[in-house]
Order: C-alpha cells, then sequence, then structure tokens
C-alpha cells in the first residue's frame, strides 16, 4: 500500500520560503504595547512538524517542518486587556471564539477581556494555514500554555507584593486573590515588563476542570455579523481606492494575442493595465470598472481542451495486476466490483475572493480573504520580486473557504493594478469569476474490488483512487488481504483543498461499497460494520448513530429506505444514519439524517453541533446535485441558477446530531470530517428504497451543460 | 438622485442604471448590504423597500423613486436590536455570518407579513437565500422564535 503525503491541501502552487526564526522582539515589543507581561510560545520539534503537516503517520502536507520558533502569543496589558496572537484565521469555523475561550479558560479572565489578533502576516507567527483541520489540534493547546504562563506570572507579582507564597493564590475573573486581598490582572500588569517564553508541550487545566472550554458558547463577534457591521475584504475601503477588474481569457490558458483598450482608456477616471497575458483596468466606482472591463476588446490564441464527457475515462490509467486478491476473490463467498466516479465541485464560498492593495514605496500591504495569509506573502513577494519583509498580508474574518482559499489569485491582481495605479485598488470577483478561476475539488474515479467469506468477514479489499486525492483512503475494516493506491493522473481543470478534502470521495466509494456487500451476502449493513471492525473509536460512533436513529427498529415502506456510514478522518469519528423517500419521477427527499461525531474533547458543544449539521448540509450537494460541466476550456454552468448548491428546502425536516465528548481525549477539529458520512448513508437508503445503487457524485442525474435543478423530476 | 435610507435623506450622485447594491455600498458606504452573486440567485444583497423585499444587485437605483429602503444597518432602533436579530444570535444562526444581514432582512419581511409563520411558510419564503455554511436549520429557528416573540409582545 502506499501513501503519498496529502497531494490537495495545496493547490500546484508549492511553498517555497518561510519566514525566518520569527520571534516578538523584547525592546520592541514593549516601546509598542507599553508595559505588560508578555508570553511567546515556543514551538517544540514535534509541533513544527505538525505545524508543516508532517504529523500523524506522515499523511500531511509535503512541507518542510516550519522553521520558526514561536507559535502564538499573548500580552496583557497595563488594563487587563488580554490580546493573543495567531496566525490562523477565521473563515465561519468559530475559531475566533474557541480560541478566545481556550486563553479566558487558562488565564483565569473573563471572555470579553480577551481580543485576538488573527492571520495578521506583520503580527502574527508565522502559520502554515487555516487548513486541515489543525486549528484545534494546534492552537488550542498553544495558547491555552501561553496563558496558562501569563497567568502564573501574575500569581508571582501578586505573590511577590504582597510576601505570601504564590500557592496560596488564585487567578480568576481577572484578578487575582489570596482570600484576603486582591488585585486586577491590569493593575498586576502596570510598571512590569515581563517577557516569558514558553514550550508548548507543557500541562494545563485537565478537560474535567475547564469552566470556560467544554461549554457553549456565542460567536465573541456575533453582534457585529447581524447588525451588518462587520467589514469583509469584500467591504473594505480605503481613501483614494479605486476598483479593479482583470480581463478573463477566453479560455483556460488562452493566450492573449492582442487587446484594443481605447474605448476603455477613453472613460473617465479608468485606466487599463497590461502585463504579459494579464489584462485589468482601474476605475472609480464598481459600475465603471464593470463598464471598462466590457469596452475592452481581445482577442484570444485557444488551444483544445477536453470535455466533461470524457473525463472519467481520460483520468485513469492502468493498474498492475493484484495476485493475491484475484485469488481471494476467487475463493470467496461474495464478491464485489465496482467503479465509483465523482464529479469536480466548486467551494461556492458565499463572500467571493476579494483584495485590496496599497503600495507604500517598496511596501506593499494586501487585505484579502484567504485561508493562508503567509502562503499568500509568499506569492506576492515572489510575483513582485521583493524581500517577504516588505510584504503585509492581513485576513479579516473571512465569508467562508472550505479549502478553497489557499491561493492568492486576487491578492495578486489588486496588487498589480494598484502598482500601476499608484493608489489602493479593491478586487472583488463575481461569481461567475469564482465559478470560472479559482479551483475546484478534484474529480475521480476510484475502482473497488472485494471479498466476503461464509461468516461475513472481509477477505479481500482493493482499493484504486484516480486523481481525487488519498486522505481517508485507507480502510479501517479488518481486512489482512488488501491493496489500497492513489494513482496520480492529469486533472483537466484546476483543483485543490475542498472540506475533507478527497476524504469525501474515498468514504463514498468505501462505505458505499460496504452496504452494497453487505446487501450481496444478505447481512445488515450496521452488522456488517460492526462485524468487520475493532476500532473501538469507531464502532462507538456507529452505535451511537445506530440507537439514536432507531436502526433496525423500524421496516421501511414503500419507496422509503434506511442508510448507514462510518469514518474516521482528521482525528475524528463519525457515523451517519439516513432516511430518504423516493417516489417515481421526483427527485428523492431526504426525511432524516442523524450523525454522531466524536472529535476528542469538546471545546464549544454549541459551535461543534452547528459546525456538525453545516458540514451535514453542505455533504448534501455534493451527494445529491453538485457538478462543474465544462468542455473546451470553459466552465459551461458557472452561475448560481445553473450550479445548485442546498437551500432552504434540501434541508431533512429532522437532522439528530449526536456528540460523544471523550473528555479523556486530545480535541481535535472538526470542520471536515462531519461531511464524509452523508453521501453513502443516502446512498444506501436509495437503494434500499428504489432496489438501485447510485455508484456516482453527484447521485442525480445531471441535465447537459449544468446541474440538476431544484424541483425537477431528474431522478 | 435622491435615496431615502435607514431614515435619512442622501444626494447619490451616480447614473441612473447603477444598481441599486453598488450605489449603497460604493456610495454610501452601507456595505452590511452583501454581493454573493449579482444574478438575484442568492439573497445576500436582500434590503426593504417600502417594507417588501428587494434583491439590491437587480434594483435599478433610478427605479426606486423615493420610497424608504431598510438595509441591515438601519434595522436596530437606538441600540435596540430587531427581535430577529436578537434571536439570530440566541439561536447563533450563522458560521461566516456573510448571508446573514440578507437572511435577516428576508425574515423581517417575512414576519411582517405573517405573524408567527410555520416551517413551510419560512421555508417558502427563504427559498432564494443561500447559506453556504448550512444554517439553515438555525435560522429556521430564529424565525420561529422571534415570530413567537413579537407576537407575544403584539398581544
Ligand atoms: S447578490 Fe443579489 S441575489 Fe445574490
Ligand atoms: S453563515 Fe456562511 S454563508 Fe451563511
Amino acid at each position: 500500500m502506499t501513501f503519498e503525503p496529502e497531494r490537495y491541501e495545496l493547490t500546484a502552487k508549492p511553498l517555497h520560503a518561510f519566514e525566518s526564526n520569527w520571534e516578538p522582539d523584547r525592546r520592541d515589543f514593549f516601546k509598542n504595547l507599553g508595559g505588560g507581561i508578555v508570553v511567546a510560545v515556543l514551538l517544540s520539534n514535534s509541533a513544527r512538524a505538525q505545524e508543516s503537516g508532517g504529523g500523524r503517520g506522515g499523511r500531511g502536507f509535503r512541507q518542510p517542518p516550519a522553521p520558526q520558533e514561536v507559535g502564538a502569543w499573548l500580552h496583557i496589558d497595563t488594563n487587563g486587556g488580554v490580546t493573543a496572537f495567531t496566525g490562523k484565521g477565521e473563515v465561519g469555523q468559530n475559531a475566533r471564539t474557541s480560541l478566545s475561550m481556550a486563553v479566558a479558560e487558562e488565564l483565569g479572565a473573563p471572555l470579553s477581556s480577551v481580543e485576538l489578533v488573527m492571520g495578521d502576516t506583520d503580527r502574527t507567527p508565522f502559520d502554515f494555514g487555516t487548513v486541515g483541520s489543525r486549528t484545534t489540534p494546534d492552537m488550542v493547546p498553544q495558547l491555552r500554555r501561553a496563558a496558562a504562563a501569563a497567568r502564573q506570572a501574575l500569581i508571582e507579582v501578586a505573590a511577590a507584593k504582597w510576601s505570601v507564597p504564590a500557592s496560596e493564590l488564585q487567578a480568576e475573573n481577572g484578578v487575582v486573590t489570596d482570600g484576603k486581598q486582591s488585585a486586577a490582572f491590569g493593575e498586576l500588569a502596570r510598571d512590569q515588563q515581563i517577557y516569558k517564553r514558553v514550550a508548548s508541550e507543557s500541562g494545563v487545566r485537565p478537560a474535567t476542570q475547564w469552566t470556560v472550554m467544554g461549554k457553549s458558547t456565542p460567536k465573541v463577534n456575533g453582534r457585529a455579523i447581524v447588525t451588518g457591521q462587520h467589514q469583509y475584504t469584500f467591504d473594505m475601503r480605503l481613501p483614494g481606492m479605486l476598483y479593479g477588474r482583470v480581463l478573463r481569457p477566453e479560455t483556460f490558458g488562452a493566450i492573449l494575442a492582442s487587446l484594443d483598450a481605447s474605448t476603455a482608456k477613453q472613460m473617465a477616471g479608468v485606466s487599463v493595465v497590461r502585463d504579459g497575458d494579464f489584462a485589468g483596468v482601474t476605475a472609480p466606482t464598481t459600475s465603471a470598472a464593470a463598464s471598462a472591463l466590457a469596452a475592452l476588446r481581445a482577442e484570444w490564441k485557444n488551444t483544445p481542451q477536453t470535455s466533461a464527457r470524457t473525463l472519467f475515462t481520460d483520468i485513469k490509467e492502468p493498474v498492475s495486476a493484484s495476485p493475491a486478491i484475484d485469488k481471494a476473490l476467487a475463493e470467496a463467498h461474495h464478491k464485489l466490483q465496482r467503479t465509483y466516479p465523482v464529479a469536480y465541485i466548486a467551494h461556492t464560498p458565499l463572500e467571493p475572493r476579494a483584495a485590496l492593495a496599497r503600495w507604500d514605496g517598496d511596501k506593499l500591504t494586501v487585505w484579502t480573504g484567504t485561508q493562508r495569509p503567509f502562503g499568500v506573502r509568499t506569492e506576492l513577494a515572489q510575483a513582485f520580486r521583493i524581500p517577504e519583509e516588505n510584504v503585509r498580508v492581513i485576513m479579516p474574518d473571512t465569508g467562508s473557504g472550505y479549502g478553497g482559499k489557499h491561493t492568492g489569485d486576487a491578492a495578486l491582481e489588486a496588487a498589480r493594478l494598484a502598482k500601476s495605479a499608484g493608489q489602493p485598488v479593491k478586487v472583488t470577483w463575481t461569481r461567475q469569476e469564482e465559478f470560472t478561476w479559482a479551483y475546484f475539488r478534484p474529480a475521480g474515479v476510484i475502482d473497488v474490488r472485494s471479498a466476503v467469506d461464509s461468516k461475513g468477514k472481509l477477505t479481500a479489499w482493493e482499493f484504486h483512487n484516480f486523481n481525487s486525492g488519498n486522505s481517508g483512503m485507507n480502510t479501517y475494516y479488518d481486512v489482512a488481504n488488501k491493496r489500497v493506491e492513489f494513482h496520480n493522473t492529469k486533472s483537466p481543470l484546476r483543483q485543490g483543498s475542498y472540506r475533507g478534502l478527497a476524504a469525501t470521495a474515498n468514504h463514498f466509494a468505501r462505505e458505499a461499497h460496504m452496504s452494497e456487500l453487505a446487501a450481496q451476502a444478505g447481512i445488515d449493513p450496521f452488522e456488517f460494520r460492526m462485524k468487520n471492525l475493532s476500532d473501538a473509536r469507531l464502532k462507538a460512533v456507529l452505535q451511537a448513530a445506530a440507537d439514536k436513529f432507531g436502526w433496525g427498529k423500524k421496516h421501511a415502506a414503500a419507496g422509503m429506505g434506511f442508510g448507514i456510514a462510518a469514518g474516521f478522518e482528521k482525528g475524528g469519528y463519525v457515523a451517519t444514519c439516513a432516511e430518504v423517500s423516493v417516489q417515481p419521477g421526483r427527485e428523492p427527499r431526504i426525511l432524516r439524517l442523524t450523525e454522531a461525531f466524536e472529535c476528542g474533547a469538546i471545546v464549544n458543544p454549541g459551535h461543534l453541533h452547528t459546525q456538525v449539521e453545516g458540514a451535514m448540509i453542505m455533504g448534501l450537494g455534493g451527494a445529491l446535485f453538485e457538478a462543474i460541466d465544462f468542455a473546451d476550456g470553459k466552465i459551461l454552468n458557472p452561475h448560481l441558477a445553473r450550479y445548485r448548491v442546498p437551500r432552504f428546502r434540501d434541508v431533512p425536516p429532522q437532522i439528530d446530531v449526536v456528540l460523544v465528548d471523550r473528555k479523556d481525549l486530545p480535541s481535535a477539529g472538526a470542520g471536515e470530517t462531519p461531511i464524509v458520512g452523508v453521501a453513502p448513508a443516502i446512498a444506501g437508503a436509495i437503494h434500499m428504497a428504489t432496489g438501485e445503487w447510485r455508484r456516482s457524485l453527484p447521485m442525480m442525474v445531471l441535465s447537459a451543460g449544468g446541474s440538476a435543478q431544484s424541483g425537477g423530476a431528474a431522478f | 438622485m435622491e435615496l431615502l435610507v435607514n431614515g435619512a435623506r442622501h444626494q447619490v450622485d451616480a447614473s441612473p442604471d447603477r444598481t441599486l447594491l453598488t450605489v449603497l455600498r460604493d456610495e454610501l458606504d452601507l456595505t452590511g448590504t452583501k454581493y454573493g452573486c449579482g444574478e438575484g440567485q442568492c439573497g445576500a444583497c436582500t434590503v426593504l423597500i417600502a417594507g417588501l423585499p428587494a434583491r439590491a444587485c437587480q434594483t435599478r437605483a433610478a427605479a426606486i423613486n423615493g420610497k424608504a429602503i431598510t438595509t441591515i444597518e438601519g434595522l436596530a432602533k437606538n441600540g435596540r436590536l430587531h427581535p430577529l436579530q436578537e434571536a439570530f444570535l440566541d439561536q447563533q444562526a450563522m458560521q461566516c455570518g456573510y448571508c446573514t444581514p440578507g437572511m435577516i432582512l428576508s425574515g423581517v419581511a417575512l414576519l411582517a407579513k405573517t405573524a408567527n409563520p410555520s416551517r413551510e411558510e419560512i421555508i417558502g419564503a427563504m427559498q432564494g437565500n443561500v447559506c453556504r455554511c448550512g444554517t439553515y436549520p438555525r435560522i429556521i429557528a430564529a424565525i420561529e422564535a422571534a415570530g413567537r416573540r413579537m407576537k407575544g409582545a403584539a398581544a
């Protein structure tokens, strides 16, 4: 079995240069911050490997270890305000809230006194990116450690002041006290210039003693969201700012043969920039920029390209023989060989890519909604051939990403236009640009062969994934005779990360296959899984989901079906059950979804619940109707009217989420794994309802040139 | 042209074929009204025009003719949130929050027309609003809760 490093956590463009030894300079610090207490968390070697993704069995990102030493730091100012600095970002996963909770918990400070500076390459330590469900497992422990050390420092200041042993003091609610006298954090921080460095792996409060973490806590900036005050990159504005638009090639990879910009150039306030195949305009308003763009006359040299029609043969390649698997299949009681094609899908973040760039001489500042501000800084430095120190990238809390905002495309465009304009420029992508020029979740073909013996035990498992990626590819079912391979074939479209990466495709193929195999062997699909599993955590979530769902308690009426699936990825264990109704000529109705999820000790139960529910709903789209259609270097359905995403009516009337809290285990991330069980559970339910196995993603038949439309008799 | 937005009159020097969305965002800096698709398909740009929900990306600024416009910035009165804003906070009906202003205004329009709407009525009225983060169940719960609260207050 071969495992490659995770291929699609990054897109094609690799990160080469990392920030060298970043650490706040003590004097600078206090010059800028005034006095107070600063704690920097030093990364251990293992944390550095983790940061660069090399952890967990080598299945992380293909990156050298991050060379920087500091993972996060925090400052307690002389008013008792707490500011923590992390390179992670907020994309709707509520990291700002959970990380603030981690600081408040260990510091003994009120949550409202904690402010988080996130994703700013000048102010926060290097961070690989808000990717791979790493924020909780990596950043929560670091901030807890920093906060715990800061609390200890405050206690020591008070102990010296009052001449009492530190062991008799407590810090809670922003105050240090020995029961008789007390002092607020700000008071203790006054006249201090304490700078501590701590290693990231020291002890903190056990989950059983948490008072802030582990409790449902509302989004810390929720009020700014519901009043429209929060500024996403899309909303930002600087004095003198111009609006930029980029001329998009007619087809992918087209070469700009000629450009007639004479009409555009005559428009008031409009400038036109051409740099090789790149061309764009700047104008004083969004509308003027759109008009100027429309006035450009370009000729493109296109190259012939393939289409969605041949995709699933284009990305396959021959595979060597497997005599051991052949033999097991020949001897098996039941055997099965199936193919699972998976379409390209689009992240469709509701805030399209956007960037605002400003040059001050040869210094560049860019605000952009990216999940990798430090990676984008590198991209910008390389593109403009300037040192990374001259580039600052700031990531405002962003209108989601789902793995789709790892690159700095809009940042490069805004910076290029701003360079010519000599004024700040904001580039905001249209929905059509987002559907065309962002990257997609990889398409793939997965071939599976399997066998079971007369007792219903798996005896062989062969699994080949072509192009879609290796995340979640290995099987967790007990089978001695297996071959699991990822084939790195050539993708006709630009592709990259997506929520859960290839784990969705791989779980779909594996779990749908397991259900079909169970049906063939005449065994209940829940029993079949339990019989072939020994992983206790996986069995526990499977049991929890089955119990909640009432698996096996109810018989499906005509046209109704139940399905089940289990999964493991990125430290999270999941099991999903679906109840589906299929009426002839109508699209399937998902009546009920039940999901059990376990990711160690739960940090914020309310937000974890939302995250799981949100992933399930997003998963419905890829399971049933989302697909990118393309031909000749063009996307054929680059509009929401032709690319269907889940809407209110698609939401199952009943969704049950069972959160399994393992206070004895470290917390893992939850942004991705809850999506993986949805499609295969629905596939099993559709089979029970109709007798038919749907083995492609999406499962609904798509009309030509677009995805299945709501209410259409597309099934 | 003159626009009446959130109770204030604004003189805007803009060509009449511009959309209300770009005028609100670029001229009045009211960026709570979001761009999500520009094709009337996502509801992120929803505002109220004379109390009725409208897609600002599909509305020409010149066609408004002095009617009162409400954007998300104008919903709270004297720092007091609208009951639906409160309910969004109570239910945590947001993740990235980018859809939230449009969701709230669509919901406010529904509640103004239908006190205490049923789940089916909510789905019918909100079908044109996309939340890519999948917070729909929470949004339904928030509208239901605000409906109950507003009905209680009116009785
Ligand atoms: S931006 Fe107006 S409906 Fe999407
Ligand atoms: S909360 Fe992200 S789109 Fe709705």
